[in-house]
């Protein structure tokens, strides 16, 4: 991993020397993906450049970084080559691995200050947790969401429903789906109640009926997972069953790059969706609709998503110091908050809602605040020591259980079974 | 003079050489090399066969190896016999020739990462093309991407898509080369159409459609980029092949070292491949 | 020339077939004409009052500078390409005509590139571009390219069908070796040169996670990275903006190929590609 690791000690010692003779300038390099709708490179670069403003010893080079996924390919790759970017957004489930590699810093480590102090502290709860492992902090949250209920009023209301009363647990969920669903004569559906996405992401949706059905997935120090849990499979089987017994939302899984367009065009009265796409969707409706906390079962639910800042260790002093500082400014509230306009990503911290200019968004336009009411309700995102093959084993057994391979209780099990055997050693 | 020889032999191949080992070989052995002793990312743990013992135990690397050997054996005969029948259409007199010659070859210059994303909507059930068609003819819509049965399916039509028509040039090109005069002296003899084909053009296609199955057998095993926009390998892997599923292991569970054993399992299998083309190329075929 | 034994009905069939399959076959280009077209609301809803509009254009011309991507895929192609022709003619007309120790083992190394996956050696490539101070630079996305075996493969085949005895007279004649792969053996394998261009080309016209790794600025990304923000299904597709992206970058290759589309097939029929 650090075989390079004395080439970069010296090539950084001389572009130190190097830079603070001509001037203490330094260079920071950071890399972001973009994940929801609507090209937001621009968004960035603006903001990044008010910080070169603000900044002048300090010259960020904001790279695009595809999707997530490519992002990581990207950064595993440069810190690998010992030639790295400084700071990086990226998933903020990838911390255990990350920590694992040797590749991130604490932020405590650079938050030494009162002040700095204080502003660790700022920011949701709720959205520290993916973040926060062995007591220190490793990422701070920034394009962050939960999962929210999108709902189509006309729809509702066509339906004899009430368009401001959204299904408030299962059963009105079914009961009201089954409204919502409309039939031609053959039988093809022409209009369906409901759709929870079961690609990209299934282990996402789920977690969020785990959740409202009394369980998390996995404990906070990422070494064991629940999987087989009666409760677990009982939120299985009720996802498949508003496919195949219901007949409320279509069988086999459902795709999340296509579903914001099916709710658009009216094909599903409701659909569960990131709030990252709450922008995309209020720019293209051209009917009313409405935006809701998940339904509950035992309780509200839903996971935390997104991305968190990480600060590699492959960097100087003051390299750190500076990545510190554009983090800083990236989440203060007037930033964070001309962010979530933007995306219609939560702002990060209480405090970003107390500005004004998200103060009068949020008043023009509720749903903005529907996924910051629920984190209150929030669990983790689930996150394991080795957490992508993990993910991937509940990811598939989902997807066994929908397309009706495997019972929900079989495929629970044996994702469970596999999931304990991956994550033995990393148990103390 | 065999003294000169050797020397020039050195230099002219030195670049390609050189080139070869720092981005193919050295990578190549490190790969080999970390599949033995290394553990997830972390490399030089020791000598160690968990990685092999791993991948035999792995149902889902069965299943994508299966996938693979099944899109290979479906895409490659399809997407090459494809090519050639369309180039036997271009190349003779149907109405609209260069018309059709366009609509044939237009794949090959849409780019696969945004074509992907329209293919993505001809499949995408509710509101997609397909199902809109079936609807009119009063079928029932399928779940083409979402459902296990179907979805590696569903991948190898575009896959055919992609590539007949790129193949179909070569086809092009080759009929265009062969002389009139045999095909008459063959219609002189009164060889019906079929009789024509079979024994005057598919052997003289000989050459291309090697040159062509080289490069389809390839590619059914070297590109993956419509997965990453389509299906993502699922649902429940009924979709993944081999080199997705590398990528995975690499880069979404951190798993070099397992992403090593599986590369050197597929580089077993391409090797082996190519050696049994290669040895029909050699032994049977005067290539031209 | 296949007349007489056609009778019209199969004739008619056939070209029915033909012309099916050809549908078929231009219909994502079709479609992508429809959604660019089309305010984003008639993306997935066909009617023939559809209002045409031009924003979806002017939205993915805002979104990405398309020009610079455009010329930065020809650049990159272009440059691989020319590396690729030079390095493959001089590797495998020494593989085809000279003996040397090794000769086998070598050629038998070199078969096995063909098999080895470029997208696997990511991590270690990208050091090795690194350490060459090579990242985000032209050179950069072509370095892992520039010795293909495919084209070795292809030329030394080639070239061992072409008579030793051209090369014998060229020789007598005083010519140097190099003189003799540039007059002798280039212009008999122009076929194969074209074939291997064909190839090549499309390859890196379509190639995507390498440069994305390996470019970080406008300065050198190619069209196709440039494109996947728009595509990216993570973020929930908008057909009408990508398929609008997605004309403009191929435009330029499309309109040429209508124009001179009977000039490159019939230049590619007079190599008589085989």
């Amino acid at each position: 991993m650090l075989k390079s690791g004395k080439t970069s000690i010296i090539a950084a010692l001389l572009a130190t020397l190097l830079s603070g003779a001509v001037q203490a300038r330094t260079n920071l390099t950071m890399y972001y993906p973009v994940a929801v709708g609507g090209p937001l490179t621009s968004v960035v670069d603006s903001m990044v450049s008010d910080f070169e403003k603000q900044n002048p010893d300090i010259d960020v080079n904001a790279i695009y970084a595809g999707n997530y996924n490519d992002a990581r390919v990207k950064a595993l790759a440069a810190l690998e080559s010992g030639a790295p970017a400084q700071l990086a957004v990226m998933f903020s489930i990838d911390v255990h691995e990350l920590m694992d590699l040797g590749a991130i810093v604490p932020f405590d480590q650079m938050a030494q200050t009162p002040a700095d102090k204080v502003w660790l502290k700022s920011f949701y709860p709720a959205l520290m947790k993916n973040g926060q492992v062995d007591g220190k902090t490793w990422g701070i949250p920034f394009q962050r969401s939960t999962i929210v209920m999108y709902y189509n009023k006309d729809l509702f209301r066509a339906a004899g429903l009430d368009p401001d009363h959204p299904p408030a647990d299962w059963k009105e969920l079914v009961s009201m789906g089954k409204k919502l669903t409309h039939r031609d004569a053959t039988g093809n559906a022409s209009q369906w109640g409901l759709m929870i996405p079961s690609t990209g992401y299934p282990y996402w949706m789920f977690q969020a009926l785990a959740k409202q059905n009394g369980q998390v997935l996995m404990n906070q120090a990422g070494t064991e997972t629940y999987f087989d849990k009666p409760s677990v499979v009982e939120a299985l089987s009720f996802w498949k069953s508003m496919g195949s017994e219901y007949h409320i939302m279509p069988e086999g899984t459902i795709q999340w790059g296509t579903l914001r367009k099916n709710f658009l065009d009216q094909k599903t009265a409701i659909m569960w969706h990131s709030t990252g796409n709450l922008t995309a969707v209020k720019k293209e409706a051209n009917f009313d609709f409405g935006v809701a906390m998940l339904p509950a079962k035992k309780a509200l639910g839903s996971p935390t998503g997104g991305g968190n800042f990480y600060i590699f260790k492959q960097s100087t002093p003051e390299q750190r110091e500076a990545a510190f500082r554009l983090v800083k400014f990236m989440t203060s509230p007037e930033e964070a908050a001309k962010w979530s306009i933007a995306t219609g990503y939560m702002g990060a911290s209480p405090a970003a809602y107390q500005t004004s200019s998200l103060q009068d968004y949020v008043k023009d336009f509720p749903p903005a605040a529907v996924a910051r009411d629920q984190l209150k309700y929030a669990t983790a995102e689930l996150s394991t020591h080795q957490a992508g093959r993990v993910r991937k084993l509940l990811d598939d057994a989902i997807q066994a259980a929908l397309s009706g391979q495997e019972s929900p209780e079989a495929a629970l099990t044996s994702a469970q079974k596999r999931a304990s055997r991956i994550l033995r050693r990393y148990q103390r | 003079m065999i003294r000169h020889q050797q020397i020039y032999a050195w230099l002219l191949l030195l670049p390609a050489l050189a080139l070869l080992t720092a981005f193919t070989y050295v990578p190549t052995i490190t790969t080999i090399w970390d599949s033995f002793t290394g553990t997830g990312m972390q490399a030089h743990t020791g000598f160690t066969l968990d990685n092999y013992r791993f991948l035999v135990e792995d149902d889902v690397f069965w299943q994508v190896l299966g996938n693979n050997l099944e899109y290979a054996a479906v895409t490659v005969p399809v997407s090459v016999a494809l090519a050639m029948a369309m180039a036997l259409w271009v190349n003779g007199k149907v109405r609209g020739q260069s018309a059709l010659r366009l609509a044939y070859f237009t794949p090959t210059i849409l780019p696969m990462i945004s074509v992907a994303n329209i293919w993505l909507f001809f499949y995408t059930p509710e509101i997609g093309l397909f199902n809109t068609l079936l609807g009119w003819f009063g079928l029932k819509g399928l779940n083409w991407l979402g459902d296990p049965d179907l979805s590696l399916y569903s991948l190898m039509l575009m896959a055919v898509w992609k590539e007949a028509g790129f193949f179909m040039i070569f086809y092009l090109a080759a009929l265009q080369g062969i002389s009139p005069d045999l095909y008459q002296a063959a219609e002189l003899e009164g060889a019906s159409r079929w009789n024509r084909f079979r024994r005057v053009t598919f052997p003289l296609l000989m050459p291309t459609t090697l040159f062509v199955l080289i490069n389809a057998f390839l590619n059914a095993f070297k590109l993956v980029d419509h997965l990453f926009i389509l299906t993502k390998g699922g649902p429940n892997n009924a979709s993944n092949l081999l080199l997705y599923y590398i990528y995975e292991n690499a880069f979404s569970f951190f798993d070099t070292a397992y992403a090593a054993a599986l590369t050197v399992v597929l580089l077993v299998i391409l090797v082996v491949l190519a050696v049994i083309q290669f040895g029909v190329i050699e032994r049977r075929v005067h290539y031209r | 020339m296949l007349k007489s034994a056609l009778s019209p009905l199969t004739r008619g069939f056939s070209s029915s077939v033909a012309w099916a399959l050809g549908l078929f076959w231009i219909f994502p280009l079709i479609y992508a004409l429809w959604a660019a077209f089309h305010p984003t609301a008639y993306a997935t809803h066909f009617s023939l009052t559809a209002p045409l509009t031009l924003d979806n254009f002017v939205a993915a011309w805002h979104q990405a500078p398309f020009l610079r991507y455009m010329l930065n895929t020809v650049a990159i192609a272009l440059l691989i390409l020319a590396f690729q022709l030079v390095l493959c003619t001089l590797a495998g007309y020494a593989l085809a005509r000279l003996s040397f120790w090794g000769r086998e083992l070598i050629f038998g190394l070199i078969l096995m590139q063909l098999m080895v996956v470029p997208e696997i050696l990511i991590v270690e490539n990208y050091q090795t571009v690194a350490s060459l101070h090579a990242v985000d630079t032209y050179i950069g996305v072509g370095l892992p390219y520039f010795a293909s075996a495919f084209g070795i493969f292809l030329l030394r085949q080639t070239f061992k069908t072409i008579p030793q005895e051209l090369e014998d007279a060229a020789r007598v004649e005083g010519c140097s070796l190099l003189q003799i792969i540039l007059r002798v053996y280039v212009p008999l394998a122009r076929p194969t040169y074209l074939a291997f261009a064909l190839v090549s080309i499309s390859y890196h016209w379509n190639n995507f996670l390498w440069p994305l790794v390996v470019t970080n600025t406008e300065s050198s990304r190619p069209l196709t990275v440039g494109m996947a923000i728009f595509g990216a299904p993570e973020s929930g597709v908008d057909w009408s903006v990508i398929s609008a992206g997605t004309l403009i970058s191929v435009a330029p290759l499309l309109i040429a190929f209508l124009m001179f589309q009977r000039q490159f097939t019939q230049s590619f029929i007079r190599a008589g590609v085989k």
